[in-house]
């Protein structure tokens, strides 16, 4: 059972470091065509930093901040945009995942296949960081009698 | 039933471990893969799908049904974590 710590350190450093953490996985999310990263490296850093407010901060003032049911909805849209452009792409004459035939308005077919690469990445990015989180929480909430939400 | 089941896991395996002869050495440039499929990606990605990184374009692009199974991986993974784990009370 993880309760709230009386420690001013790791409170501060955690609620200087959290807003900081978010800002740089969504950076690593945006910046994966030019450099390493993606959406499975930004949404374990995002899913990281919720972690971290449980530890510094309890579990019970996470699960304010954000529920069990919520998440499983993230987790559930994170696969759906994925699935979605991939079927979207097959509505619109291409073949499965074919981003160069996605309605996009931009002329050229090699920027429409990056814009569909962000895309599933951001499908990944709420996946992987909904589905860290929920297997910390329902591990961490376990032997307090689960999550009455 | 045991002894059996012994003897075909054995059977796999031996067959399995004979099929590694004929897989191409470990990062030999003469394979198939290095030949023509390597060079394909290299050249063709900042052209085909404007990403400097080639990884995220392999991954995202070229092999998308792959990721999609491992983003699916982990979704079955947690949803099978908040199964087992989460009691309603």
């Amino acid at each position: 059972m993880i309760i709230q710590y009386e420690n001013v350190i790791i409170k501060t450093i955690c609620r200087l470091m959290i807003p900081f953490l978010q800002l740089y996985a969504i950076y690593v999310l945006m910046h994966g065509h030019y450099s390493p990263g993606g959406g499975f490296q930004g949404g374990v850093m995002m899913g990281a930093s919720f972690i971290l407010l449980v530890i510094a901060y309890g579990l019970e003032e996470a699960r304010r901040r954000i529920s069990l049911k919520s998440l499983t909805i993230f987790a559930c849209l994170g696969l759906f945009i994925y699935s979605g452009i991939g079927a979207f792409a097959l509505l619109m004459g291409g073949n499965f995942l074919d981003y160069g035939k996605l309605p996009l308005p931009i002329s050229s077919v090699p920027t429409i296949r990056a814009m569909g690469i962000l895309g599933i990445e951001i499908g990944v990015f709420f996946g992987v960081m909904a589905i860290m989180i929920c297997i910390f929480l329902a591990i961490a909430s376990y032997d307090t009698g689960g999550e009455n939400d | 039933m045991k002894i059996f089941a012994f003897l075909v896991a054995l059977l796999t395996g031996g067959l399995l471990i004979y099929g590694i002869k004929d897989m191409p050495k470990w990062g030999d440039p003469h394979s198939p893969a290095s030949l023509h499929v390597s060079p394909r990606y290299i050249e063709k990605t900042i052209e085909e799908t404007h990403t400097w990184d080639m990884v995220t374009s392999v991954l995202a692009d070229y092999r998308g049904y792959d990721t999609l199974g491992e983003t699916t991986v982990i979704f079955s993974a947690g949803i099978a974590c908040l199964l087992l784990l989460r009691r309603d009370n």
